[in-house]
């Protein structure tokens, strides 16, 4: 029997191949592998943070502070940098994740303890994270030269033919995968969010997973917090700025649903892909990058009718030769 | 069909008791939030010399008049268990429309026409989605969040419209009396509309009844689709009367219009009292609340905070309105155990 | 009075709950309550809606923590801190609605919370899908482990949550009305395996409304009254109508009311309604003053047909016909203003409007006539409301009380007061006394007959053979989403109703009509 879900995943796989396929008839260069990594290089950051946002909607929740917990991470570990320049990036990367991690963990307990919507709490957050950037760097712009080499050096260093930046995109799905499939948080993440009611009473506590997946999705903003200024080797405060929405939309395009309990690690990648080689295809077309926004868009709005209409509930099966047909 | 039959039984009656719902109304969030507004007042009146001069309040309340109209419309939308994110990018979309005409000649009533005309057709076009294809406003307006400014961006670019005429600027810079704006008028006049739409009549009792159980709601012969369909018409088209004011007092177009004004739209109408998840709120509520975030952002700006650590009070403020009566119920639980 | 237990078992229970109390904000739910539950015996738990029955499953299972009392297993004192340590000390419980996930595999939902592990701490899915196999091989389950949930109708959902229960190594096993979804076949079915988690040992704890069903499963029983223990005992020991009496405190014939069975001309006229998947070939009348009774199984399509009838659902063909002229419903607002109006099953979701106040419930349909160009007149919903809630003998205290706070038996007062005041021509109550005590159920049968005598016609879906035989002037039965008969007079008897909804044709006296 087939199921549901890997068929959304083959259509969307479909989609960006034929984006790839119109692309490559006009401009063959675009498909080399030199090309296509990296697009993939590029759409790193996307896929890291939209699986992490994964974890949060199939528990019913949204997390919109990611992008502004993103820019404050990155500040912070920009100016520990300058402040010390002799910090191994190891540390400063466990410091992105902590802090990052500390900043969804202040997301989950006021869903957790304060039962607040998510959706209010973290755009409250969204923007107190944007104001504190401006508090601690008073406003001021952190730039490449006052880093050190080895702090903007580390995303391009190539490992194996691949930039760090992608090793840390690959890892993270890689983890991701294993977490979701083959661990006890993973399964009670589906479980909070198909029936919170059920997760009650196979013991597995709503609030506090809810808060962990708050926790995962904050550690990687905090990750790609770092990742971002030390690619870009610039911090102010508003970096990435509206990324989060970019983020809710690689989700929905993945077809993850936002009642929660419906997604999968393979849809949260694709979904990311795809955003990534419309935006990467778009100069190579000639089309003017600011087509960018009114595309995601309508792909959002496209994915969530698709999605609504395959998971759409079919009425009971009473009559005989009704249940035969189907 | 039948005349009320008379009960075999002596039935007990139940009294009605409505007397006390004007006291209710103020003896709970609003009267809070009204005394947070006063005192705020307060703090700001002895924080800075300037404070207490007409014309700087009159000023300061371009801080909220255009995002409360929006507001009014937003509550009944939130009330009724949906939401419009995209009402920001519905202001820059209806902008960018009236700059495009403005090309094309327009006079001022005809690019007012059509900043309502769009903002209209905006808030169908959520509208559409939501109930008639049924899928999740949160998702949907997401994504026309995106679809309409960028939209506006496909049409701008870098580029700015300029050059409205000097009678489209009464909107946004004009004065009633004295120091009495446009703006501050059509503020009134629309939270008495919305007041009385959501208060006085059926519509805004249907409104309630599908925010607390749209389920039973409909079985109750309510049209659900169709009552929430004219809510996202009205969001939209406030956000096209927030557009008019908007452009009219900048005096330009350019497609980061509004930027980001949806959070402090929702902002308003969750610290006003409306409740997220839908059922329950109150015009009066949004209206102090607009006074409220108006007279914070002006005190702070008059002390010379800047903007961006202003949106560090407007979160915490939305994030406190909500947290603190229920840490203070969990507090006072545990203090009977 | 009470049954204290005539001789000592011979076995100990593995669970006792004693002296235990649960007070909510203003209620005593449970009052110094008793419960034992022995190895290898079916418990069964009986009482009223409202007896405290859910509350002691939900103290069993951890959801709930108790105000006073004990609870011991192998007579070793326990405290339940979260719903995980009642897992841990064995007991499992099966719901009323099953409650498990859809999105999961049958071996996930089996298993989660406590999936067998690798040495790297990771879930070890095959190792979990080979004991998920054993286990549903077990109990026979037509379906394997791979299965999505989702893909499984109810029954075999009832089957996961029992080969769940059997993984846990459950001692304890609960079953909450887990016949109330089911066919014959499959109560049938379900029955076998009870007997099985028996012969293992298990004690169960067996939650039903239904009398042939606990005499025919259950070796023990223990009643509730309003939240306090009235007896236990063997249900060997006793005879039905003692242990009726028992749990409602009072005798009870059920005594339905008398009526005149003069009905008027006709009112609805229903023909060739069909839905592709849900009901086929569906044509009666209805006739003014009639309460006409429509009897089936669960899941015969009665309810799927009034809520297409209602203007819910769009039927793909049929015509309806009111008062002579053909009218289309296209949705509920076009069914009430038509006259026709739907009392739904399930209140809490579809009925009350939780978060108004009763007047604004009561006068939601009834806005047009209340309010002058579409503004409230409040003088004039409180007067209607007042009328209304008056002629239903609406117990509350104030009118502009959120409906929330009512008592179900209220609640559903409000739900019918509400169309009421709509002056329908004719009224459909989905299972009108399902839930409700037998107290209120007699209120409920009379108000339904004063109804007919006044002219209203009646729709009255139940599956309850006395309420279907006791009240109705005509009787339609459904069958797998057609209409398998159509009864009165003489025709109505149990036998004869039940064969029908079966669909058993072999008897040739019977096939009268």
């Amino acid at each position: 029997m087939m199921r549901l879900v890997p068929v959304r995943e083959t259509i969307l796989a479909g989609a960006i191949l034929v984006l790839l396929i119109l692309v490559a008839s006009r401009f063959p260069g675009f498909v080399a592998p030199s090309n296509l990594a990296n697009v993939f290089n590029d759409t790193a950051p996307l896929i890291i943070l939209a699986l992490g946002q994964m974890v949060v909607i199939l528990t019913r929740c949204i997390d919109l502070s990611v992008a502004a917990n993103l820019a404050l991470t990155g500040m912070a570990v920009a100016m520990i940098n300058v402040a010390m320049p002799g910090l191994p990036i190891p540390v400063i990367i466990a410091i992105a994740i902590l802090l990052g991690g500390a900043l969804g963990a202040i997301n989950g307990v006021l869903v957790w303890k304060l039962a607040i919507p998510p959706i209010v709490v973290t755009l409250g957050t969204m923007t107190i994270f944007r104001g504190i950037i401006f508090l601690i760097s008073d406003g001021k712009w952190v730039n490449s030269h006052e880093m050190s080499p080895a702090f903007t050096g580390v995303p391009r260093m190539v490992l194996l033919g691949l930039p760090v930046l992608s090793w840390a995109a690959i890892v993270t799905i890689f983890l991701f995968a294993i977490m979701m499939a083959r661990t006890q948080f993973g399964r009670s993440i589906f479980a909070v969010g198909g029936n919170p009611h059920a997760a009650v009473y196979t013991g597995i506590d709503v609030g506090k997973t809810q808060f962990w997946a708050f926790v995962v999705s904050g550690a990687l903003a905090g990750l790609t917090g770092y990742l971002w200024v030390s690619r870009f080797a610039v911090a102010y405060v508003d970096i990435a700025g509206g990324f989060e929405l970019e983020v809710v939309a690689a989700c929905v395009i993945g077809g993850i649903s936002i009642a929660g309990g419906i997604g999968s690690v393979g849809g949260a990648v694709l979904g990311a892909l795809f955003l990534g080689v419309v935006k990467n295809a778009l100069p190579v077309v000639n089309i003017s990058p600011f087509w960018q926004l009114a595309i995601s868009g309508s792909a959002i709005l496209i994915a969530v009718a698709f999605n609504a209409r395959a998971g759409r509930k079919k009425g009971r099966i009473i009559l005989k030769e009704a249940e035969g047909a189907k | 069909m039948t005349d009320a039959p008379q009960p075999a039984t002596q039935a007990r009656h139940v009294p009605d008791r409505l007397n006390s719902s004007a006291a209710r109304l103020f003896k709970s969030w609003e009267a809070l939030l009204l005394a947070v507004a006063i005192s705020i007042f307060m703090i700001n009146s002895f924080a800075s010399p300037y404070f207490l001069n007409a014309w700087n309040l009159s000023d300061a309340t371009f801080n909220f008049t255009e995002k409360a109209m929006i507001a009014f419309a937003m509550a009944l939308l939130i009330i009724s268990g949906e939401i419009d994110l995209s009402v920001a990018s519905i202001i820059a979309l209806a902008s960018t429309a009236m700059g495009l005409a403005l090309q094309y000649g327009a006079g001022t009533p005809e690019l007012v026409m059509v900043g309502l005309t769009v903002g209209l057709l905006c808030g169908a076009f959520n509208g559409f989605f939501v109930t008639v294809l049924g899928l999740p406003s949160i998702v949907v307006t997401i994504g026309t969040m995106s679809l309409f400014r960028g939209i506006s961006f496909i049409i701008l670019g870098d580029d700015a419209f300029r050059g409205y005429p000097s009678s489209f600027s009464w909107f946004g810079q004009g004065y009633i009396y004295w120091v009495f704006t446009v703006e501050m008028l059509l503020f009134v006049i629309i939270a008495i509309i919305y007041g009385v739409l959501l208060h006085k009549t059926n519509f805004g009792r249907a409104v309630y009844a599908i925010g607390n159980n749209p389920t039973a709601a409909l079985f109750s012969g309510i049209r659900v689709q169709r009552v929430k369909f004219i809510l996202f018409l009205l969001t939209g088209l406030m956000s096209g009367v927030a557009a008019v004011c908007l452009t009219s007092r900048l005096g330009s177009t350019r497609p980061s219009i509004a930027m980001g004004m949806e959070l402090e739209v929702v902002t308003m109408v969750v610290l006003g009292g409306v409740n997220i998840l839908g059922g329950s709120g109150t015009i009066p509520g949004v209206v102090i609340a607009a006074f409220v975030m108006g007279l914070v952002t002006f005190g702070l700006g008059l002390l010379n905070v800047p903007g961006i650590v202003m949106s560090i009070f407007i979160g915490l403020l939305l994030i406190g309105v909500i947290a603190l009566p229920r840490l203070w119920a969990m507090v006072a639980a545990r203090r009977k155990a | 009075m009470t049954h204290p237990a005539p001789h000592a078992p011979d076995v100990t229970p593995i669970v006792s709950m004693d002296m235990i109390t649960k007070t909510f904000p203003g209620v005593k739910a449970l009052d110094d309550v008793k419960l034992d539950l022995y190895p290898g015996q079916v418990t069964a738990l009986v009482g009223e809606n409202g007896a405290g029955k859910s509350t002691t499953v939900k103290i069993l299972t951890g959801i709930y923590k108790t105000d006073g009392g004990t609870i011991r297993i192998d007579g070793q004192p326990v405290s339940f801190a979260a719903p995980n340590d009642a897992a841990k000390a064995g007991i499992t419980a099966i719901h009323q609605e099953t409650v498990l996930f859809d999105e999961l595999s049958v071996a996930e939902n089996i298993y989660i919370g406590h999936a067998p592990k690798t040495r790297f701490g990771l879930i070890d899915t095959s190792e979990m899908h080979r004991a998920a196999s054993a286990l549903l091989a077990e109990i026979g389950a037509p379906f394997n482990s791979h299965t999505q949930l989702r893909e499984l109708g109810i029954a075999n959902k009832h089957l996961v949550a029992i080969a769940r229960a059997l993984s846990v190594d459950a001692r304890v096993v609960i079953m909450d009305e887990p016949t109330a979804a089911l066919s014959h076949k499959e109560i049938e079915e379900l029955y076998d395996l009870v007997d099985t988690l028996k012969s293992q040992g298990k004690a169960i704890l067996f939650i039903s409304h239904k009398f042939d069903e606990i005499f025919r499963i259950a070796d023990r029983y223990t009643v509730f009254r309003d939240g306090a223990f009235v007896g236990d005992g063997r249900i060997a020991d006793i005879a039905e109508d003692d242990l009726v009496t028992m749990m409602v405190g009072r005798s009870v014939d059920q005594i339905f009311p008398a009526r005149a069975h003069d009905v008027g001309e006709e009112v609805l006229k229903v023909v060739g309604y069909e839905h592709p998947t849900e009901f086929s070939e569906i044509n009666f009348s209805l006739n003014r003053g009639e309460i006409l009774g429509f009897y089936g199984l669960v899941g015969a399509g009665r309810s799927e047909f009034m809520q297409a009838l209602f203007g819910i659902t769009k039927p793909s063909k049929g015509v309806c016909r009111i008062n002579g002229d053909i009218t289309v419903i296209r949705s509920p607002a076009d069914a009430v203003s038509n006259g026709i109006v739907y009392v739904p099953e399930d209140r809490g979701k579809q009925g009350a409007v939780i978060g108004l106040p009763i007047f604004q419930n009561i006068t939601l349909p009834s806005l047009g006539r209340t309010s002058r160009r579409g503004f409230l007149q409040m003088a004039e919903e409180f007067k209607l409301a007042r009328e209304y809630s008056q002629r239903l003998d609406l117990r509350a205290a104030a009118l502009d009380q959120d409906v929330g706070n009512l008592s179900g038996g209220n609640q559903q007062k409000v739900v019918i007061a509400k169309w009421l005041a709509t002056q329908p021509q004719v009224i459909i109550l989905d299972e009108p006394t399902k839930g409700i005590d037998i107290g209120s159920k007699a209120a409920v049968h009379e108000f339904m007959a004063e109804l007919a005598a006044q002219g209203l016609s009646v729709i009255m879906v139940s599956s309850e053979i006395p309420e279907v035989i006791g009240m109705s002037d005509r009787v339609i039965v459904m069958r797998e989403g057609r209409i398998a008969a159509e009864l009165n007079g003489a025709d109505l008897s149990p036998e004869i109703l039940v064969r029908h909804a079966a669909g058993i044709t072999s008897s040739s006296e019977g096939n009268a009509a």
